[in-house]
């Protein structure tokens, strides 16, 4: 039992996909600028990991090495072809803002991570267990960062208005950089010096050391 | 086992059974939600037609009020409302016409190439246009219209009264401008302004436009005028020029003087 808690909750701080193995950043830089749509994006990557596993883990002893990551990546994108039909169907107007991210789930990392890593060599109930841990660690982050930029760039949460606006006579300047991708970098960066701070073992040792400031002959 | 794994036949096996199984899979997911996805897809429009005419009422279904609107098709080349053999011959069917398609059939449309301000490249001979009226007399007209704003074609309605001058609403229903910059063109206080602005002036030229730093409400011009939108000025510029050009010569403005002075054929 503790192997499934540990399996399943792992992910969320101590091995984040996002902030521990860095993985997975494209879709975080792109889908957060607002919650509701980042909700669904995580629901979406969590099913697609939890259901590529289950049944990559399924088939793992059939599979040929020779074309293991072609039928990884065949499976992963019949998946999400299917997540984005149903979003079509039952989503329309969250399906028209997340367009072409849901397509490009086939080529989030941590999805294929998972398959490569952890599918190959487990059953499918753990495997499928893991799909959704890591889909919970993933969606952590991008709840966190869609957080600050929705109530930062636009002053709302979940479209709803939480510091009045400027534009809609309020007091709050809404800051415009949190809507734009770059600030998704700011934000994961944030988060991941907060959580090393917090949990020291994740800190990776140095690959260089920075020399001491030289200085010129002239100066002295 | 592994051993047998890796042989040519194995592989080849399990290469195509799976993708035979997930082809099935995928298929019957696409097959199986077409029919709810064009419903949403239609729903999707006729809601945006509703609210650039200011229709919609909260309680009552878009389908139910839809069904007081009109769909017409415009010849832009004839600048009247097509006839029956010029749809036949097009192979035109009003309920399901998709201008966006028009637009890239060269037997359908026109290329712009020279003069083209509202970056669409091609224009679709035809149009449609929504009709809602009061017995025999059009009480609001509902244009398509679209262009280019910063980063993507941007595309919309326009509602006008019948005095075919009068703004009633406009807003896009597709767009892919920067969120907060030139994505606040969805801002309901901002779509808001457009109502009650004129958009010809006494010559008929269309001159509405979006006005750098907000109008002035001295200015004599200020019923043509709505306030830009702040920190989009290229998204504002090609607001300006799409309403121009799709209400302009070029394109429903000689059919909407027509209007004006005979009425409804």
């Amino acid at each position: 039992m503790s192997d499934v808690k540990k399996v399943l909750f792992g992910p969320i701080l101590a091995n984040n996909p996002i902030a521990l193995q860095i993985l997975g950043i494209c879709s975080a830089l792109a889908v957060t600028s607002s919650l509701s749509v980042s909700l669904v994006m995580a629901i979406a990557l969590t099913l697609v990991t939890a259901f590529s596993g289950f049944f990559i883990a399924i088939i793992r002893n059939h599979i040929p090495n020779s074309i293991r990551i072609i039928v990884q990546m065949i499976i992963i994108a019949s998946l999400v072809i299917v997540v984005d039909q149903v979003l079509k169907a039952f989503a329309y107007e969250i399906s028209k803002q997340l367009s072409v991210f849901v397509g490009l789930i086939i080529t989030n990392c941590i999805v294929m991570g998972r398959a490569e890593a952890f599918a190959m060599k487990n059953g499918p109930v753990m495997s499928f267990v893991d799909g959704i841990g890591n889909g919970l660690g993933y969606s952590a982050m991008l709840i966190i960062v869609a957080f600050f930029r929705e109530l930062l760039g636009a002053g709302k949460l979940f479209g709803v208005e939480i510091l009045a606006t400027v534009q809609n006579g309020g007091w709050y300047q809404p800051n415009g950089l949190m809507l734009l991708p770059p600030s998704a970098f700011f934000v994961i960066g944030l988060v991941i010096w907060a959580l090393r701070s917090y949990k020291k073992e994740q800190v990776e040792e140095p690959e260089f050391k920075i020399a001491a400031n030289s200085r010129s002959q002239e100066a002295l | 086992m592994a051993s047998s794994n890796d042989s040519i036949k194995k592989t080849i096996i399990v290469a195509l059974s799976l993708c035979l199984v997930c082809s099935i899979f995928v298929a019957a997911a696409a097959v199986g939600l077409k029919p709810i996805q064009n419903t949403n897809k239609d729903l999707d429009r006729k809601r945006n037609i509703l609210s650039a005419a200011s229709m919609l009422e909260a309680g009552k279904s878009v389908d139910e009020i839809f069904e007081s609107v009109e769909t017409r098709i415009v010849n832009l080349q004839t600048n009247k409302f097509a006839t029956q053999e010029e749809l036949q011959s097009a192979g035109i069917n009003v309920a399901t016409f998709d201008q966006q398609a028009a637009a890239k059939d060269p037997s359908l449309s026109v290329s712009l190439k020279g003069n083209d301000p509202a970056g669409i490249k091609r224009r679709s001979n035809f149009s449609a246009v929504y009709l809602v009226k009061t017995g025999d007399k059009i009480d609001r007209i509902i244009l398509p219209v679209h262009g280019y704003g910063l980063w993507s074609t941007m595309y919309g309605f326009m509602a006008l009264k019948n005095d075919f001058n009068t703004v009633i609403g406009f807003g896009f229903y597709d767009q892919a401008e920067t969120p907060g910059l030139g994505g606040e063109v969805d801002n309901p206080n901002w779509k808001a302004l457009w109502k009650g602005k004129k958009v010809y002036d006494d010559q008929g030229e269309a001159v509405i436009q979006l006005a750098k730093g907000g109008v002035d409400s001295s200015d004599p011009k200020a019923m043509y005028k709505v306030d830009g939108l702040s920190g989009a000025t290229l998204t504002s510029r090609g607001v300006t020029h799409l309403v121009q050009y799709w209400l302009g010569d070029e394109g429903f403005g000689p059919f909407l003087s027509q209007l004006r002075s005979e009425g409804v054929q």
